[in-house]
């Protein structure tokens, strides 16, 4: 789970990473109140979960009341690379000396923690990473023994930072650590890491990435989710318990295991379709989770045919069967579904799917004859409409 | 021969009173699986359908000799029993538990690292050695006895080109998962070191997925060390970057990950890629007609 700006900054504080004083405001009034409280200069951020909010105009100075009005005024409701600003940071302005980059991520490779620090912040960490290889320093990190002094003077002696700021600079990275191992994070990014006219180190921007497995240890985070930003759809599938993720094609999609489903989405693709979404209607799949799922997908407007792929293992092809039955019963079903069901209990989930003799269901044999059929299904809808 | 597990297997279920715990126990006992013991804190001294179960790991090691373990508990548990079930000297650990936190399993990893003990998983379906042992939730009777040898990221998609597999008349040595999260206590490398060791091992299939970059270790690796042949799939071509696809290891973030990365990896290194399951079969049944 992603955390705004804000939010990250809240963990920072709470493990002693020194942050610039600021408040979140969801309205005009509430950022003019933010900045009197904080005094001027300001700067206005948009609390958006995206890189690149500077250059589209979602940070701006304000030097007075006036100024923070048009600015919070303007990015409010501000359309940032696809996602709308409902909230903003209003921060007191810091002058700025040196501009690093810090951050503690998960390198799944090495199956460790790695700590990385670069002098040269305030830009994008790919940029930087492509002009200048060296420029980031990069250490892996026991986690059973934690961060030491040391790994922080390595860090700040090898990036070749200011010296006068490689004592600070390594207390600040050994305390990102500290946040990134006891709030479950797999990522903490800072960018820039500050160094004020006053010599003073503190972290300008937050990105915090926290393993949703482990919310239950932290139930404040947990109420950082913000249900009215995701999509309407993915919320509705999440509510039922099932994994959906929303594309953009007219191919509805439902299987049982995350691999499977996404070998489905490859084949379909491959047979010249394009998926509606990824459903993975999980191990055991009962007849009540299809009926919940169909209704998911047939949520998305833009479905012209449905694809139904089922490997039985723990998941029974007569419950999955069952459950189409009942949701043909429940719902108005108005597009095409193509149905293949292989493993356990097959056999039954075909006879019954027979005997229920259901209007427009298409039963195949395997997944690339049920993929072929699918998208010709899709494309003859397309033609009609 | 097979890998991992076989009829010297003797099993011990961290979980086997839970609903889950028994009925895949069993499973596994009925496909003929020495299923010894259960642990279950608080429950020791009952029994589940004879299996004795215990309070600890160490005593079911102990009143047994148990020296491999499944572990159904639940997640917040999970990496304790993982724990708890090196620490008895057990040679083999199979977590099945799926939604375990990151930071509990690099931990573990690290840990365990450290020791002789072998960790499968977590969040996987377990090992199957068809006609000797079935440690897991994989539904043995898709699958026979053979010298293919399997060795995947995902459940389902396991049985789907298993199927494929079995249709064009392969059998198979072992099945292994090694699970979904991004981190595993066993990557590919390892398990095909296993198959590559194994004389009834003939042809290894590897099924991988996005994310990290296990696969494109894996491709060096076969380059270098082994002569059996190896087919690869990779799932999630069409999967948009930056998204979670069910498994909390399929998440792609830049080029690093992307199937077509991988793809072109594992052929840079002669390793052939179906791109269908179907095509994962066909391949295999190309080359194993080549070398009869």
């Amino acid at each position: 789970m992603d955390l705004l700006e804000y939010q990250g900054k809240q963990l920072f504080r709470a493990h002693g990473v020194p942050v610039p004083d600021g408040r979140p405001a969801a309205t005009v009034e509430e950022a003019v109140e933010a900045a009197d409280e904080l005094g001027y200069p300001v700067v206005v951020k948009a609390q958006v979960l995206i890189g690149g909010r500077g250059k589209a105009g979602g940070i701006k100075v304000a030097g007075d009341r006036s100024e923070v009005e048009a600015h919070a005024g303007a990015i409010l409701g501000m359309d940032i690379r696809g996602l709308t600003v409902h909230e903003l940071y209003v921060e007191r302005a810091s002058e700025i000396a040196e501009e690093y980059y810090a951050a503690i991520l998960l390198d799944r490779t090495a199956k460790k923690p790695m700590a990385m620090l670069s002098r040269m912040g305030g830009m994008d960490v790919e940029e930087i990473a492509a002009t200048d290889p060296n420029a980031i320093v990069r250490i892996h990190v026991d986690p059973l023994l934690g961060f030491s002094d040391f790994h922080g003077r390595r860090l700040a002696f090898e990036a070749g930072i200011a010296g006068d700021v490689v004592r600070p600079v390594s207390v600040v990275l050994a305390k990102l650590y500290e946040a990134f191992a006891e709030e479950d994070a797999v990522l903490v990014e800072v960018n820039p890491l500050l160094v004020t006219a006053d010599r003073e180190v503190v972290a300008l921007d937050a990105k915090v990435t926290v393993d949703g497995n482990a919310l239950y240890r932290h139930p404040d985070t947990a109420t950082f989710r913000d249900v009215s930003a995701e999509d309407p759809q993915e919320r509705m599938a999440k509510e039922r318990g099932l994994t959906f993720v929303k594309l953009d094609g007219d191919i509805g999609i439902l299987g049982n295991g995350a691999g499977l489903v996404m070998s489905t989405l490859d084949v379909v693709a491959q047979a010249g379709g394009h998926p509606a979404n990824f459903l993975d209607a999980g191990g055991g799949s009962k007849a009540e989770a299809i009926v919940d799922a169909v209704e998911v997908i047939l949520s998305n407007r833009n479905v012209r045919a449905v694809l139904f792929n089922i490997f039985g293992g723990i998941t029974r092809c007569d419950e999955v069967a069952r459950g189409l039955v009942t949701a043909f019963g429940q719902l108005d079903v108005k597009v095409p579904f193509v149905v293949r069901l292989d493993g356990t209990n097959d056999e039954e989930g075909r006879r019954i799917l027979a005997e229920a003799n259901l209007p427009n269901v298409t039963v195949e044999k395997t997944m690339d004859g049920a993929a072929a059929r699918v998208v010709e299904l899709a494309r003859s809808a397309e033609a009609v409409s | 021969m097979s890998v991992l597990v076989d009829s010297g297997t003797k099993l011990v279920v961290s979980g086997l009173t839970g609903r889950e715990g028994s009925f895949h126990g069993m499973n596994n006992r009925r496909y003929g699986t020495d299923l010894v013991a259960g642990v279950t804190p608080g429950k020791g001294g009952q029994d589940v359908e004879g299996v004795p179960v215990f309070d600890t790991v160490h005593e079911a090691v102990a009143e047994t000799g148990a020296n491999t373990s499944m572990i159904f508990v639940p997640p917040r548990f999970a990496a304790d029993a993982i724990l708890e079930a090196a620490d008895a000297g057990i040679e083999l650990v199979v977590c099945i538990t799926e939604g375990i936190p990151v930071h509990d399993m690099l931990r573990v990893y690290t840990h365990l690292r450290r020791g002789p003990t072998r960790l499968i998983g977590p969040n996987c379906p377990g090992i199957l050695s068809p006609g000797k042992a079935n440690v897991g939730i994989i539904p043995a009777h898709f699958f026979s006895e053979g010298n293919v040898g399997l060795v995947s990221r995902s459940g389902t998609l396991t049985y789907q080109i298993g199927n494929e597999l079995a249709q064009r008349g392969f059998g198979n040595s072992s099945i292994v998962g090694i699970g979904g999260d991004p981190v595993q206590g066993s990557s590919f490398i390892e398990i095909i070191d296993l198959f590559q060791a194994d004389p009834q091992t003939e042809l290894i299939v590897m099924c991988g997925e996005i994310g990290g970059e296990d696969e494109e270790r894996a491709a060096e690796h076969v380059a270098e060390h082994v002569d059996k042949p190896v087919v690869a799939y990779i799932a999630g071509f069409t999967a948009p970057p930056g998204k979670t696809m069910g498994h909390a290891g399929a998440i792609i973030s830049g080029s690093k990950g992307t199937a077509q990365a991988k793809a072109e990896a594992l052929e840079a290194k002669g390793v052939r890629v179906g791109r269908t399951p179907t095509e994962v079969a066909e391949i295999a049944a190309e080359i194993a007609g080549a070398t009869v």
